[in-house]
């Protein structure tokens, strides 16, 4: 599947996003409604991409090593660890059980 | 050298710093997902807003399809519309400086601006963000690609963790509080209800759909989930927390 023209849209669109709050009308997007649905939207966007990766595999639920990685990743968050180790502390979890034989 | 001793610039660099390493996450795992040197350049060239980013190739990588990934992408990027807004009203920039000054609107650079109290500062501060990320963000995400193109198979250096413990990462700063921890319980419990029954990709859209109903319907703050992957000010600042109680109450 060619990606290059949905890359290019979404690319389009993130700008044409950023440049509208420059000119929409303040009032229209000021609405304290738009800017909570904008944040919870977020955090759910977030919170979905985060289980679908952990769990999902094409149309089933699989429990493999990535979730090791879940629990290993919010342990290093726990801990304060900054990003970057965290995601490296969640490859590294997935590599060590998929090692000792679990996926 | 006098630039050098501006507080938003000092906090502007290391923000900078802080956030454009992780472009060598999304290099990595954008490459171990199958997209090409170029088509990883161009999310961060062109795109670029980490969350959307990530989202993309989350969705591409576990199957989905390009519109769904384009749809989640978007969606997830709403809010630098609001915060387009808001840099409007804070720094006012003139006619062309509006066309740049959106490229660079994203979490980290709206949250230096917010901080300062001065607008040259927060001027300052909002650029020295922007321009930083934007340029190291850039230079990590093509060391990310070329190494990860170097790695061979992915799943046995635990990629497919790496993307997991990094959409957690972009999540767990905006868990402050009871409200986001409900929200992002029930976009998961959608997001796991919804796989069986609709293609890959599409129980993301599910989830935002929920949470965006809960962000509609619902009486709570108006800033909810607008926090920065990196936090500009950690320990605190008199001005951050002034500009959020005026966001609060507008």
């Amino acid at each position: 599947m060619n990606l290059w023209p949905w890359i290019l849209i979404a690319c389009g669109l993130a700008y044409v996003t950023k440049l509208s709050g420059y000119f929409v009308p303040a009032k229209l997007l000021r609405s304290p409604r738009m800017m909570r649905v904008a944040g919870t939207m977020t955090i759910g966007l977030l919170a979905s991409l985060t289980v679908v990766n952990a769990v999902a595999s094409g149309q089933s639920l699989a429990f493999d090593a990535r979730l090791g990685a879940l629990a290993a990743g919010a342990v290093a968050l726990w801990l304060r660890a900054p990003f970057l180790v965290v995601v490296i502390v969640g490859s590294a979890a997935a590599a060590c059980l998929r090692l000792l034989g679990w996926r | 050298m006098k630039l050098l001793e501006s507080p938003a610039v000092k906090v502007g660099l290391s923000i900078s710093i802080a956030t454009g390493l992780y472009g060598i996450s999304f290099g990595a795992l954008a490459s171990a997902s199958g997209f090409s040197f170029w088509q990883t350049m161009a999310f961060s060239l062109l795109m670029f807003s980490g969350g959307s980013q990530f989202a993309f190739i989350g969705v591409v990588a576990g199957g989905g399809s390009g519109i769904a990934a384009m749809t989640a992408a978007a969606l997830l990027g709403l809010r630098n519309g609001i915060y387009g807004m808001q840099m409007n009203a804070l720094l006012r920039p003139s006619g062309w400086l509006k066309y740049p000054q959106a490229h660079i609107t994203i979490d980290e650079s709206t949250a230096t601006a917010s901080g300062q109290s001065d607008p040259d500062e927060q001027r300052r501060g909002f650029w020295t963000a922007g321009l930083g990320i934007f340029v190291l963000w850039n230079i990590f995400t093509a060391v990310g690609a070329l190494a990860g193109d170097a790695l061979g198979d992915p799943k046995q250096w635990g990629l497919d963790g790496a993307a997991v413990a990094a959409f957690l990462g972009l999540l767990w700063p905006r868990l402050k509080g009871r409200e986001p921890w409900a929200i992002a319980a029930a976009a998961a419990l959608a997001t796991i209800i919804a796989v069986p029954f609709v293609p890959a990709g599409v129980p993301i859209l599910v989830a935002a759909v929920v949470a965006g109903a809960i962000g509609w319907f619902s009486h709570g703050r108006s800033d909810e989930g607008m926090e920065p992957d990196v936090d500009p000010y950690p320990h605190g600042h008199s001005s951050a927390d002034a500009a959020s109680r005026e966001r609060n109450a507008e």
